[in-house]
Order: C-alpha cells, then structure tokens, then sequence
C-alpha cells in the first residue's frame, strides 16, 4: 500500500523507545549507549558530528560502545574524522560505509582500514559537497550532534564552534530524523539560540567540556626563512599585481608569514587597504597584527579557534558575533563566501605533478580535503566583477570579447619545493594515483584539479599557469619553480626563460626580491606571546602553545 | 655520515678582507657553514658532511648555481649538514659570502 508518511511513523517509534530512557528531552549520560540502541536502527545513515576542530565525543564512545548485536552496518556520514572512536565503530562492526570529508589526525589509521577492507568507502567529498548530499541522497536517520548548553526546552547554544551543526540539524530534524545533543552543561537560558529547541529531540548533559583542536594556530617561532620568501613573493608576486582584497588563506606556515608580513613588508610596499582586507577564515592567531595594525576590515568564519574568544569578543566590527557578544561561526555558509565572494584561495599542499594537479594524499596517509577545494575552485556561477577576477580572467583568454569573458578566481598553492624530510613536493606521478590503483578507486583523490590552479609559488619563483598557452609551456613554468628535485633539475632552461621573459615564470629576482632579505625580523611577531601582546592580552593562547 | 667536495674555478675574488665566518646552526633541518679565505683568487672549494646519503646531484646542482651566482673566488667552504633542503642550503652559502664580504667595523 502506497503511503506518504513512513518516515514520520517511523520517527515517532524511535522517538518514543528514546523517550523511555528521558525525563522531558534530558538523558542520563550513562543511558546514553541504550539511548542510542533505542533510536538507531541497523543500516541506518548517522551524522556523528566530527567537525573540523569540535567532537561530539561522549556521543562518540557510547556509540563505540554499543552492542553490535543491536547497531551494525551503520552508514557514517560525517565531515570530520578525527577521534580513535570514529574508527573503532568499524573495526568492531558497529558501522561498515563511510562518507566524509576530512581525516587529519586519523590519517595514518583510515589508511590502513581501507586497505584492509574495513571501511567500505562511499567518497571522500569537499564540505559543501558532502552537506550537499545531506539534502539529497545521504540525509541523516540520526544525528549525534554538540554544543555548549541547552536549555530543557532543547535549545542550543553552540559558542563560537558553530560549524557544522546548523547544516546537520536542517538535514536530520526537517527529514523525519532523530536530533541528539550532547552539551557542557543544561541552563534555565542559553546565552543566544543558536539551534532552536524544536529540531532537538534529545540532550545529554557531559561530565566534561567537549574535544576542540586548535587547528589553525601556527607558531611564529617556527616560520623559516623559506616561508618567508615565499610570503615576500606571493604579497609582491600576486596580491599586489591583481589588488586581491577579499580572499581565504590555508592552515599552513607558508600563509600564516604572509598574515605576519602585512603590517611590515607589505606596508613597506605601501599595499595596505589596497589587498587583504576582507577574509573567509578561521580566527587565526597570527592575523591578529593586521588586525590591529588596521589591515582588516571584515572576517567570516567557518569555526573558531581555541583562545580567541576574548579577542573576538572585543574586536565585532572585524567579526560575526551574536547577541551573546561571541563568535558566530558556519562552515556551510563560509565555504559558500569563500567559493563565491573571494577571489582568491591561497594555500599549501604536499604533492603538485607536472600539470599542477595537487594532492595532500599521499600512499600511507588519506588525510581528506577538508575546506581546500570548495576554496580553491573557480566557481562558474560566479556572475559579480571584480578587478582582480576580471585581471585574471584577461590573463586567461586575452582575445575573448571583454562583455564575454568570464573572470578567474586566483587559486594559488603555495610551497616549499621539498617538504618535510626532503619529500620532493613535485613529482612525475602524483602518489594519489597509486592509491586509486589499490583502492580500485574511479576518481584519484585529487585536491585541486590542475584547472584550477592558476599560481604555484615557491621559494623559486612563481608560476602563473593564466599565461601559459600550451601543456608544454605549463610543464615547464611548473619545473621552473620546482627548485632543486628532479622536477626542478629536469627542466629546459631555453624555454624558462622565455617564460620568465613573459611573465609566466618570474623567480626572486625578476620580482626585485634578494632572498638574502627574508630574514625573520620582517615578521611582525616572532613567537606566540608576541601574539598575545599584539592582542593586549586578549588572546589566550593554549598551553601546548606557551613557553613562557 | 656521507662527505665530498668539490673544487671549482670562480669568475673572480671574493670581496671583503674578513679571513673567516660562521652561519647556521648544526640542527635538524638546518646546517652550518664555516667560510675561510684560503684559497688562490680564481678558486674555491665546498666540503660538504652530511647524513643524508641519495642527494649527490642534488648538491651538485645547489653548488654549481652558487658558484655561478656568488661567484666566491678564493674561499673555501665547509658544510655541516643537519639534513638540511636544498633551498636552505643554497641560503646558507650565499649569507656566508655575504657575511664575509661585509667590512670588518
């Protein structure tokens, strides 16, 4: 018999067998495995949120604790795989299919399962492709979600760590699914309602605060002179030529010099309010100089970061921030900002082949995409000008009719030509390739599609892929910024410097830049606590981050 | 721990009057370099150590660019390497000529 309300049925059952276990919409914590047998059915699609940096871990070893009598199969459908629980819900049977994103610290671990077939791998996705699917084909029976507080009414405060939560709930709550929060502490009033009560169906009161990863704080003190070339480079090489205001930066070292070069180097070069201004990111600590330095104007965010909110909480002209007076993050709605209204991506990477397809994945460690490729993509609904999308676009297609001509979003990789324990970063054959060839992967697991890219800088010089007009003249640019690997050694010195004589190579000193200047006394802080000055002591940076 | 050197013909002497430097610091990732006036106006000389062996064309290559640039006519240089990158050490090399160059104050 055709019917049009299984779903809804279906929640009411669940519902209800969850409700035996609650006092109002409030669960024991140490209910919280039977709970979750209550409401999960065998074979169904959970959100255990895992975001970038907040975990729902109490939700997380109840459900790893659960008898696999009663929960298995489950099909797992989070952005972030980052707790050892996570994982041990496969290896114990509890879940078998796995769609996500991001897997950075469990990296070396997923690897492993999926070579040894415990995780039957759906994809891995960017974020707004995997939140996409939310609303699609992979919409949450049940989601295991966190926050700050709640009310008894179920209302949620989130604090700054908003992430991913509003997305999940949309997802679940609107779709006949069940909604369980665990949060810090349950409050007669949440400071502002971040999630409103009638999408949560249950709450569970933590004994302690919930896992946060101070993911996007770099220390000062560990930037190399190399890095600081690169930086030099890319503020004089890229930021100032196509005058790029509004932009996102990545999580590494390479990026974070050049957020501590704006108020030296870059206001030397006399660019300030003329690029950087206006930024899709997280809150990172080392933005704080320009920040006071009065370099930005306007910051969204995806998350927060671990000790930053009284910072923020002092500085809403720059910021989002709530009723309550803190950050207000989104990832869904940044990554939209940062796909959409930025024009340019500027971030590092481990692996760039000869074409400039770039992979972070290497073959004993599949740390996922995370934020990269949503950032680092040329939209193709893009539809509003600006100089510098315009600048590039120009560069692109010269002989295009200009009313005609779409504009190019920068996205430019960043590096240093050998990584960490002189790891060539470019190379023939990128390792992502091997994987594919093992998994039986359709798709090689590529972060940023050659395409895509339309700048490598290194500590060689910079590539501009926008001039160059042929696969040959493209693999050659890329070679004359490779430095000393092979890539680098194997390239036609003719046909580079014909290239650096048009632009689409330019090395340090076509730049004006003396390597001999990337000294470390450009930096505008030298360490963390130079950070927490700049700040006026509003920045309380993590202990693991203090040696002072 | 692997050694070589290499002995080549520099364009023309080294400026400066310093009989010798230091820069860098023997660490992980990092080297140093001890650069002595010694050798005859059209010559030099690197002496490398490091304990990184499957790198000779590697530093052939860094060598042969500093050589080309620096143009570090009667020095001799010494490496010890801590496994450094290759872009590090070309750094090194060319602030040990700058270092020995400056005038002593």
């Amino acid at each position: 018999m055709m019917g049009w309300n299984k779903a809804q049925a279906a929640r009411h059952v669940r519902r209800a067998a969850g409700a035996a276990l609650a006092k109002g919409k409030i669960v024991e914590a140490r209910d919280t495995t039977r709970l979750l047998e209550a409401v999960i059915r065998p074979g169904d699609r959970v959100c255990l949120e895992g975001d970038n940096q907040k975990q729902a871990d109490l939700l997380a070893r109840a459900l790893a604790a659960a008898d696999v009598g009663k929960l298995h199969d489950l099909h797992m459908v989070q952005s972030g795989v980052v707790l050892p629980e996570h994982l041990d819900l496969f290896d114990k049977g509890i879940a078998r299919k796995l769609d996500y994103a991001f897997s950075g610290p469990q990296s070396t671990r997923i690897a492993k399962m999926l070579f040894g077939g415990k995780i039957e791998l759906g994809a891995v996705h960017t974020y707004l492709e995997l939140f996409a699917r939310y609303f699609v084909d992979l919409t949450p029976h049940v989601a295991l979600i966190v926050a700050v507080s709640a009310d008894r009414d179920g209302n949620l405060f989130t604090g700054p760590n908003t992430e991913d939560t509003p997305t999940v709930v949309e997802a679940t709550a609107f779709h006949d699914g069940i909604v369980i929060a665990q949060v810090n502490e349950i409050v007669d009033k949440v400071p502002r309602v971040d999630i409103p009560g009638d999408r949560v169906d249950f709450i569970v009161k933590s004994d302690k605060p919930f896992y946060v990863e101070p993911l996007f704080t770099r220390d000062p003190g560990a930037i190399t002179e190399a890095q600081i070339l690169t930086a030099m480079m890319a503020i004089k090489g890229i930021y100032a030529p196509y005058g790029v205001k509004r932009l996102n930066h990545g999580i590494g070292f390479n990026t974070a010099a050049i957020e501590l070069l704006l108020p030296t180097y870059a206001e030397r070069l006399g660019l300030k309010g003329k690029i950087a201004t206006r930024f899709a990111l997280n809150p990172h600590p080392t933005l704080i100089p320009a920040i006071e330095s009065g370099w930005v104007e306007q910051i969204h965010s995806f998350g927060g970061e671990v000790g930053m909110e009284d910072y923020i909480r002092a500085r809403p002209d720059i910021f989002f921030t709530g009723i309550d007076g803190s950050l207000r993050s989104n990832r869904a709605i940044c990554q939209t900002a940062g796909l959409y209204a930025c024009d340019m991506f500027i971030g590092s990477t481990l692996q760039i082949d000869l074409l400039g397809n770039s992979s972070t994945v290497t073959t004993s460690r599949i740390a996922g995409f995370g934020g990269a490729p949503n950032m680092g993509c040329d939209p193709h609904g893009r539809r509003h000008p600006s100089d510098a999308w315009l600048l590039a676009g120009k560069e692109a297609a010269p002989d295009m009719p200009a009313p005609l001509r779409r504009g190019r979003k920068l996205v430019v990789q960043i590096v240093e030509s050998f990584g960490d324990k002189n790891v060539p970063t470019f190379v023939e054959k990128l390792d992502a390739l091997d994987l594919a060839e093992k998994l039986n992967l359709e798709l090689a697991p590529i972060m940023v599609y050659a395409d895509d890219v339309t700048h490598i800088v290194s500590e060689a010089g910079i590539a501009n892929l926008l001039l160059c007009r042929t696969r040959d003249e493209r693999e050659q640019a890329i070679r004359a910024v490779a430095g000393y690997t092979d890539v680098g050694r194997g390239r036609d010195k003719k046909m580079v410097q014909q290239l650096r004589e048009r632009g689409a190579v330019r090395w340090p000193e076509d730049l004006g830049i003396d390597p001999l200047d990337a000294d470390r006394s450009l930096l505008a802080a030298r360490s963390v606590e130079d950070l927490v000055h700049w700040s006026g002591g509003l920045y309380a940076a993590p202990s693991r981050f203090r040696n002072w | 721990m692997e050694t070589f050197s290499y002995r080549q013909t520099a364009g023309r002497r080294s400026a400066g009057t310093r009989a010798q430097a230091i820069v860098g610091v023997v660490a992980s990732g990092n080297l140093e370099v001890l650069v002595e006036r010694v050798l005859p106006d059209t010559e030099c000389q690197i002496d490398v150590s490091t304990p990184i062996s499957g790198f000779g064309k590697v530093w052939e290559a860094v060598v042969a660019d500093f050589v080309e640039r620096r143009s570090p006519g009667g020095l001799k240089l010494s490496i010890n390497d801590g496994g450094a990158r290759a872009d590090t050490v070309a750094l090194r090399l060319a602030q040990a000529v700058r270092l020995i160059e400056e005038d002593m104050k």
